[in-house]
């Protein structure tokens, strides 16, 4: 058990659903979510597909502990081959989505074809059904979630939908769950778009059940004390959320400022977690409150308000409820990488991403790259409708993620992402990024484990595919230096494996900030059938890594992808403790194909496959 | 000495442990669903309000329950369903005014909180406190001490 052993198959060309058994042999080898889905994906799909054409494939999957106790279970993730990067693509999410899809009895919802017109899955338990979406079709996420919730008088029904951006071909368009929860990275969004797949609704009271009861209940109450005893999950993440970091990384000098030009911010204490706690002019603070998803007991997720005066709500009321606060990432791609310090504005650039399904991420890299090329002449208020876009300009950076978000003037190209906009202007150098998906919130000069990270990341530049900074800044499981290239290559291969597996399981990464795996194998073990320890984790995790790298290798990439811009190689930190570094990815890269057994291009060996079973 | 359950909502993040805890102890799987504790979340405010039975002195549902299979445990106090004697005409879903007992198709029955005869699960699972089990006597008595703590006894003037 911990399976639901049932997946659901969707042909929008058709307008069929079918139930298929679980690949429970598979199930074995790849555990669930991230891992058992792309491993239908890569059976099922061309990996030189177009990511929009009907051929393409778009999974919804859970994992074993979705659903359980176990704290945090309640993450589901989207596979597809991404339409952003041409990479596999696996964006993961929080919220309740995930949950009420195991609760109706499912593991996975494999969508494929295209719809002809408008349309949304309606599952209630095994009742499977598409439904016209004419009436939703052109509404944000925010609309279409209570709109579906009213017309079938059913509060409790969970919605995965996309907004305006997903519709319109927002290359980075995200699917957003609960609100303001989004499976987020890749242009995921973007491929449920071209199916013409407005919203997944479900819901569920079959329940879920695990293998061993009682041994399942004695491993997470024990991970339960783990996380609350955890300075990191008991305090830092539960107060500040993410947003802890933005002085941290700061000062350790791998901000990236003004699109990776600077790597640190003189006005980041005005956007970081501390500032959403100070009280503002009307008395009223930023946040409101820390939230939860399902099953987690520690709760980072912001709850914000905008200023009522404050420029971007003034005349809008709808904006003047709680919603979505601040992330860390967002926070810094939408602020410190576009030299904006008006944390209300960017709190308010964050809600529109919520509300019409926008990754904030690529996003913000994207309008920092088009600031970039503004102020280098490259682009003009021709192009811009008149918009000044420049670093700082809290307007501009509303307006244009307004635009942005409906498809709408210069919006469209910021929509593209920055690889193809810096192509377009004549600027590939200024586009930071890697396979075509932009960096998050750490500059690799001064964290040089994450530009190992990126170069490798399967869904390209992500801090979600090997989370060094937990080494190399907070010390987790160990410190390690982060101006130093000695010892990375191993470190990012350990992280990269555990992700994997912690992915696959249907828990949030954020656990191991707490956990190692010895706290997670237990955990599994006692929800599923089959030995789980922290060997048979650790491999499965390498399997998944090697695995998604075989389809990227077949969609057409290859060793020389696995590189960084010229910026983070070439041209030296500008101050702080990193000042002067570049990242010496070079001294890295060679020894992580090692480690991995690859060969000199980066390709697996025979002997690798065969080891992991994926000969 | 009798208990209550307690709750304190601006604890809550509204994870649902509590929820999960119920469904586990009362049916053997983890389902919101099927849960007596449910936590109703009001985005647009931030706030989080988990909600059950108050085990009423004089309760509704008993008076109404024409089988008589509302009992009481005299031990905890709670008004439990016999299953015995319920016929599932839901009368006493009717006639409670909090909605917190509920029918139940799968076993044509209703279900509501029984404090899971003195060791409430959800109190258990919460993580924040925001859901206790203490004294029923004396569920007011953190507020009382809060607002003793304001009251200006004159003591600090003189100190």
């Amino acid at each position: 058990m911990g399976w639901a052993r049932k997946l659901l198959r969707v042909n929008l060309t058709a307008g069929t659903c079918t139930t298929e058994a679980l690949n429970m042999e598979w199930a074995h080898q790849f555990l669930g979510s991230r891992g058992l889905a792309a491993k239908y994906l890569v059976e099922e799909i061309d990996p030189k597909v177009d990511p929009l054409a009907p051929e393409n494939k778009l999974i919804m999957a859970t994992g074993p502990l979705t659903g359980t106790s176990a704290s945090t279970a309640g993450r589901y993730t989207v596979t597809t081959k991404g339409e952003l990067t041409g990479a596999i693509a696996c964006s993961n999410s929080g919220g309740f989505f995930g949950n009420e899809m195991k609760n109706a009895g499912w593991d996975m919802i494999i969508f494929e074809g295209k719809s002809p017109k408008p349309v949304y899955l309606l599952l209630q338990n095994e009742q499977a059904q598409l439904v016209d979406a004419a009436e939703f079709w052109g509404q944000s996420v925010w609309d279409t979630e209570e709109g579906i919730k009213a017309k079938h008088q059913d509060p409790l029904i969970r919605v995965a939908s996309i907004g305006k951006a997903g519709e319109e071909g927002c290359k980075f368009a995200c699917i957003v769950n609960d609100m303001d929860r989004a499976a987020g990275r890749s242009g995921v969004g973007t491929v449920m778009g071209s199916k013409n797949l407005k919203a997944v609704a479900i819901r569920g009271n079959l329940g879920v059940k695990v293998d061993n009861v009682e041994q399942f209940l004695e491993a997470v109450k024990a991970g339960k004390a783990v996380l609350a005893g955890n300075p990191v999950t008991g305090v830092g993440l539960p107060t500040y959320g993410t947003q802890v970091l933005m002085n941290v990384i700061n000062e350790i000098g791998a901000l990236p400022t003004n699109n990776h030009q600077e790597v640190q911010f003189a006005r980041a204490n005005d956007i970081s977690g501390e500032a959403m706690h100070a009280v503002r002019k009307d008395g009223t603070k930023n946040l409101v409150t820390n939230a939860a998803c399902f099953g987690c007991t520690i709760a980072c997720q912001r709850v914000s308000k905008i200023e009522r005066s404050h420029f971007t709500v003034k005349d809008r009321p709808q904006y003047q409820v709680a919603s979505g606060g601040l992330e860390y990432e967002n926070a810094w791609a939408l602020g410190a990488n576009t030299g904006v310090n008006d944390l209300e504005a960017i709190t308010f650039a964050n809600f529109i991403c919520n509300e019409q399904g926008m990754d904030p991420i690529t996003l913000g890299a994207t309008i920092s790259a088009a600031m970039e090329m503004f102020e280098a002449g490259a682009i003009t208020t021709k192009e811009t409708g008149g918009i000044e876009l420049r670093f700082g300009n809290a307007e501009a950076l509303v307006q244009i993620t307004e635009l942005t978000a409906k498809g709408e003037g210069f919006g469209r190209e910021i929509g593209l992402g920055s690889k193809r906009l810096c192509e377009k202007y004549g600027h590939i150098d200024m586009h930071m990024g890697v396979k075509g998906q932009e960096f998050p919130a750490y500059d690799s000069r001064g964290i040089q484990g994450m530009g190992l990270t990126y170069a490798t990341s399967n869904r390209g530049a992500c801090h979600l595919r090997s989370y060094t900074v937990a080494s190399e800044v907070l010390g987790i499981p160990e410190k390690t230096d982060p101006l130093e290239t000695t010892g990375k290559a191993g470190l990012v291969k350990a992280f990269q494996d555990a992700t994997a597996a912690v992915d696959a399981s249907g828990l949030c990464i954020f656990t191991t900030f707490a956990w190692s795996m010895e706290d997670i194998a237990p955990q599994v073990n006692g929800a599923c059938e089959g030995d789980w320890t922290v060997e048979s984790m650790l491999e499965m995790g390498e399997r998944i890594w090697n695995m998604e790298r075989q389809f990227n290798l077949a969609a057409g990439f290859t060793g020389a992808d696995d590189t960084l811009p010229k910026r983070i190689l070439k041209d030296a930190a500008k101050t702080g403790p990193a000042k002067g570094k570049v990242n010496e990815l070079g001294k890295m890269l060679p020894e992580y194909y090692q480690l991995r057994g690859w060969n000199a291009e980066g390709v697996p060996t025979g002997d690798t496959l065969e080891r992991l079973g994926l000969a | 000495m009798q208990k209550s359950l307690h709750i304190i909502p601006e604890k809550c993040t509204g994870c649902t442990q509590c929820e999960i805890a119920c469904s586990m102890e009362h049916e053997g799987i983890f389902s919101s669903s099927k849960s007596r504790i449910r936590v109703f979340k009001f985005h647009d405010e931030g706030r989080f309000v988990p909600y059950t039975c108050t085990q009423c002195a004089e309760a509704w549902c008993q008076r109404a329950c024409p089988t008589g299979a509302i009992d009481i445990n005299a031990r905890t106090g709670a008004k439990e369903v016999l299953a015995t004697a319920c016929v599932g005409c839901k009368v006493c879903t009717i006639a409670c005014p909090f909605g917190t007992i509920n029918y139940v198709p799968d076993s044509g029955k209703v279900a509501k909180c029984d404090l899971c005869g003195g060791d409430p699960a959800c109190a258990k699972a919460c993580p924040t406190g925001a859901i206790l089990f203490i004294d029923a006597e004396a569920t007011g008595f953190e507020k009382m001490r809060a607002w003793a703590a304001k009251t200006d006894t004159g003591a600090s003037a003189t100190a």
